[in-house]
């Protein structure tokens, strides 16, 4: 089995005249964190909604564990193992921490004929809600409404109900928002964690976290790439220099 | 169909597609600058219909005016209620849920069909065409056409020209325009959003009673008129693409044009041909022909 | 952690059931001591309160706002009117197989067009759907013209030749309607906590989210609505074996306004919420319409209406189930 898990060649995305992604290619692999940094709309967050099918592609293909899903809807690559998670706290609020992951981990049992059994009974989306809850950490908080959670663990329940649906491929869309630097250091232990058994790919803000877990690095500047490579490659490159003016880079 | 009877549906259609325009435009606005959905829009048609009935000889008797004078009492009444209806009741809707909308709306149409009822009454009543309107005007030999109904098409010319005009040409209708697609620059620019919104939601009055008004003399004033035209707006307005004035142009002549030669060419479906070419507008573009703005 | 959430499920639920269960028990008590009048009244009542958890299963559970949900309960009422001949009383089963499979066709065009749009389209579109339907009935042929259908002979529920229940006969519609009721209650709390009904309240809580999980959305709204209409011609089917006459008012916008009013005034997002909303609309419309209270001006009944309901959304936009409890919702029918 191949640990080339997602592979998007010259993906496009153009509104209109403005062209948000330009020519991107990117590969994900198990076991690999691939990061993607870049200054404010550069098109990173347009990438990951193209790569989960959010919104269509202009040009460019997606191969999705070995099937072409360019042409594919958001559900049927999320069935197919791509999970992603949200800039935007996409979290259930009124219902509790358990229910949010179980909602979720549904979608790989809809089982839509099955209208009397309760799902309080249903042991295949619980079991899949339970671990993902374990993995990020929040069984102490499991039955809480989760419009009740701090910030940062709804952030790890975003990334929770992402994991319920256990995918192979995951897509993280600035997790660390908003986070205090306890919470980073939970939220980053948890990303090294996840690398095992996953291709992630990781859209960040922060250089320090992002330098210490990723694998790899893509940097995007109005919509198009200009440098891939390892982190201290990337650091090194001029161009990436000359992109952030130094800014958010401390050698 | 001979060309005369052709040239009349195709008059029959402008007129009736123009006056729908009128009503729709309003509702378009309505909603594509405040994000209200407004049910009782209808009910201002219905408005305007009863006041050329019942204003008419009020006019006459206590202003010696005629059918100009009525006209423009009636279109200033509205843009006046239209005022104090928005700062009202209108005003505490924006930020509701659709749902609470629709029936706070609903409860509204209860409320104006009653006072209708109990001020005027629920017969039908005829609305005379003024005298130097009545005539006819000669298509061929034998064929004529009212001149009421080309005034109708006129006015309601004039009217959407004017409209146009606002809104493209004038500070005014920049503004507009702006409030729709972004509320809060608007503010942070010191232009008055609230007072934008209540000049906008008068206007949207006005033109429906305008319409009305127009119409009353071809189409009799009669209960359940409001809820008629309303829906037929909605069609238009779905068609169209809600908040876009151009849509509803476009979409109130499609309308006017698939009812009226719908109705002659295939009468035992006729009033449901509007609703088919909603259905085949769904099937094909269901955001509408036009987007916003 | 199996036994923790199971329990508390029931912890939550038993509370809310016991109400509902202790109504369901009134319901079949009061023929013995309530007047034919108030019998035939609560008879309506609980024919509205299928009628407005039907619409509840759209709105409240799937967030879709229908105002044309009316055009099924016509159907459903038409189709008694339609099946039965002017001879003989028309079997129950086929009279209710026919509203059944009429409004679930229907709703599949309906549904199918109008899904694929959303928000205030959704709304509008619905309307306009429901007013073709009220075209169809009131100005062609097809069923009796805006005179309607007069209704020469209720259907029975028989086996072969044989009559199990005439439902002309003494309290025979009245725990008709009531069994319909119940059963309808059952179906519907039962598919809520389901992995369907789940998969809506999902759905209605964040769409997009859903879709992201891996849910195809578009058929589950499909079945929600369509669903719904059926449930909604089975009270239609009720009404005209009520009401022994069938009209095109029955489709009307104002049926469609008044079934959400209902869900409304109880409280969105609970099936109680449309039982009571259903009993609180037609005691407003008994009272409102009371010659002995308002005299000569009841036939403006509907001015008051409509005041009310400003009155009741702009400062009640929960319900009256709002007034009963502020713990937060969870699955609890």
């Amino acid at each position: 089995m191949s640990d080339i898990l997602l592979v998007a060649t010259g993906v496009s995305r153009h509104f209109g005249g403005l062209k948000a992604v330009d020519d991107v290619s990117v590969t994900l692999t198990r076991g690999e964190l691939h990061a993607v940094i870049g200054t404010n709309g550069a098109g990173k967050s347009t990438l990951v909604n193209v790569l989960s099918g959010e919104i269509p592609i202009t040009t460019g293909a997606i191969t999705l564990l070995g099937h072409d899903a360019t042409r594919w809807t958001q559900p049927r690559r999320s069935r197919a193992g791509l999970g992603r998670s949200y800039q935007r706290n996409t979290i259930f609020p009124q219902f509790t921490v358990f229910e949010n992951c179980r909602l979720t981990a549904q979608a790989r049992w809809p089982k839509v004929w099955d209208w009397w059994t309760p799902t309080s009974r249903c042991a295949d989306s619980r079991e899949a809600a339970l671990r993902a809850i374990e993995r990020a950490g929040l069984m102490p908080v499991v039955q809480r409404l989760a419009g009740t959670l701090s910030h940062g663990q709804k952030r790890q329940l975003e990334i929770a109900m992402c994991l319920a649906t256990d995918p192979q491929v995951l897509l993280l869309d600035e997790p660390l928002a908003g986070m205090g630097a306890e919470e980073t250091e939970r939220m980053l232990a948890l990303l090294g964690d996840l690398k095992d058994g996953h291709a992630v790919l990781l859209i960040e803000h922060d250089m320090d976290a992002v330098f210490r877990v990723a694998d790899r690095i893509t940097v995007m500047v109005n919509g198009r790439v200009i440098a891939s490579d390892t982190p201290a490659a990337v650091r090194a490159s001029p161009a990436v220099q000359l992109a952030y003016l130094g800014d958010e880079f401390v050698a | 169909m001979d060309f005369p009877t052709f040239l009349i549906q195709c008059l029959n259609a402008v007129q009736y597609g123009l006056l729908l325009f009128l009503v729709a435009s309003g509702l378009t606005l309505i909603f594509g600058i405040m994000g209200v959905i407004n049910l009782a829009h209808g009910s201002f048609y219905m408005l305007g219909a009863y006041l050329a009935y019942g204003l008419a000889p009020l006019v006459e008797r206590y202003l010696g005016g005629g059918f100009f004078t009525t006209l423009a009492l009636g279109t200033v009444l509205a843009i006046a209620f239209g005022y104090l209806l928005e700062w009202v009741f209108f005003s505490y809707l924006y930020e509701r849920e659709h749902l609470q909308q629709v029936l706070m709306t609903y409860g509204l149409i209860l409320v104006f069909e009653e006072l209708r009822s109990i001020l005027v009454g629920d017969e039908v009543h005829g609305v005379a065409t003024p005298d130097w309107l009545s005539g006819s005007f000669p298509l061929s030999e034998v064929m004529t056409y009212p001149v009421y109904r080309l005034f109708i098409s006129v006015v309601c010319a004039i009217v959407a020209i004017a409209l146009w005009a606002v809104m493209t040409k004038t500070r005014l209708g920049m503004r507009i325009r702006a409030g729709a697609t972004n509320r809060e620059m608007v503010q942070a620019l010191g232009i008055p959003i609230r007072f934008l919104y209540r000049v906008v939601f008068a206007i949207g009055v006005g033109l429906a009673v305008l319409a009305g008004l127009v119409a009353a003399p071809v189409s009799s004033v009669y209960p359940g008129m409001g809820s008629q035209v309303l829906i037929i707006c909605f069609v238009v307005v779905v068609i169209g693409g809600i908040g876009s004035i151009r849509g509803a142009f476009v979409a109130a002549l499609l309308v006017g044009l698939v009812d009226t030669f719908g109705k002659v060419l295939f009468p035992s479906l006729a009033g449901m041909l509007i609703y088919l070419l909603m259905a085949a507008m769904l099937l094909w573009k269901p955001e509408g022909l036009f987007k916003a703005g | 952690m199996t036994t923790m959430a199971a329990d508390d499920a029931m912890r939550t639920r038993l509370p809310k059931l016991l109400p509902v269960l202790i109504a369901f028990a009134l319901l079949a008590a009061f023929p013995a001591f309530g007047s034919t009048f108030y019998v035939d009244l609560v008879g309506k009542i609980m024919i509205y309160a299928i009628f407005a958890m039907s619409l509840e299963l759209l709105v409240g559970q799937t967030g879709l706002v229908s105002f044309g949900h009316a055009a099924f309960f016509g159907i459903g009422a038409y189709a008694v009117a339609m099946v039965t001949a002017k001879v003989d009383a028309a079997s129950l089963w086929l009279v209710v197989v026919v509203a059944v499979l009429a409004s679930a066709a229907y709703a599949l065009v309906v549904g199918a067009l109008s899904l694929r749009t959303k928000g205030v389209y959704f709304i509008m579109i619905t309307l306009a759907f429901a007013q073709m339907a009220f075209f169809v009935f009131h100005d062609t042929s097809f069923g009796g013209g805006s005179d309607g259908i007069y209704l020469y002979y209720k259907p029975a529920l028989t086996l072969g030749s044989l009559v199990l229940v005439d439902f002309d006969k003494g309290r025979a519609m009245y725990f008709g309607t009531l069994a319909c009721l119940v059963a309808t209650f059952a179906f519907l709390a039962v598919l809520l906590r389901s992995r369907y009904g789940r998969a809506l309240a999902g759905i209605k809580a964040n769409e997009q989210r859903m879709r992201a999980a891996g849910f195809a959305t578009y058929p589950y709204k499909l079945g929600a609505f369509v669903l719904g209409a059926m449930i909604a011609s089975l009270a239609g089917v009720l009404f005209a074996m009520k009401d022994g006459v069938v009209n095109p008012e029955l489709l009307v916008w104002n049926q469609s306004g008044a079934v959400l009013l209902m869900i409304i005034l109880g409280g969105l997002g609970h099936l109680r919420g449309a039982m009571l909303g259903a009993l609180m609309f037609t005691v407003l419309q008994e009272v409102y319409q009371s010659e002995a209270l308002f005299g000569s001006f009841s036939k403006h009944w509907q001015l008051m209406l409509g005041l009310t309901i400003i009155a009741f959304v702009a400062t009640m936009p929960r319900g009256l189930i709002g007034l009963f409890g502020k713990r937060a919702k969870k699955e609890a029918p």
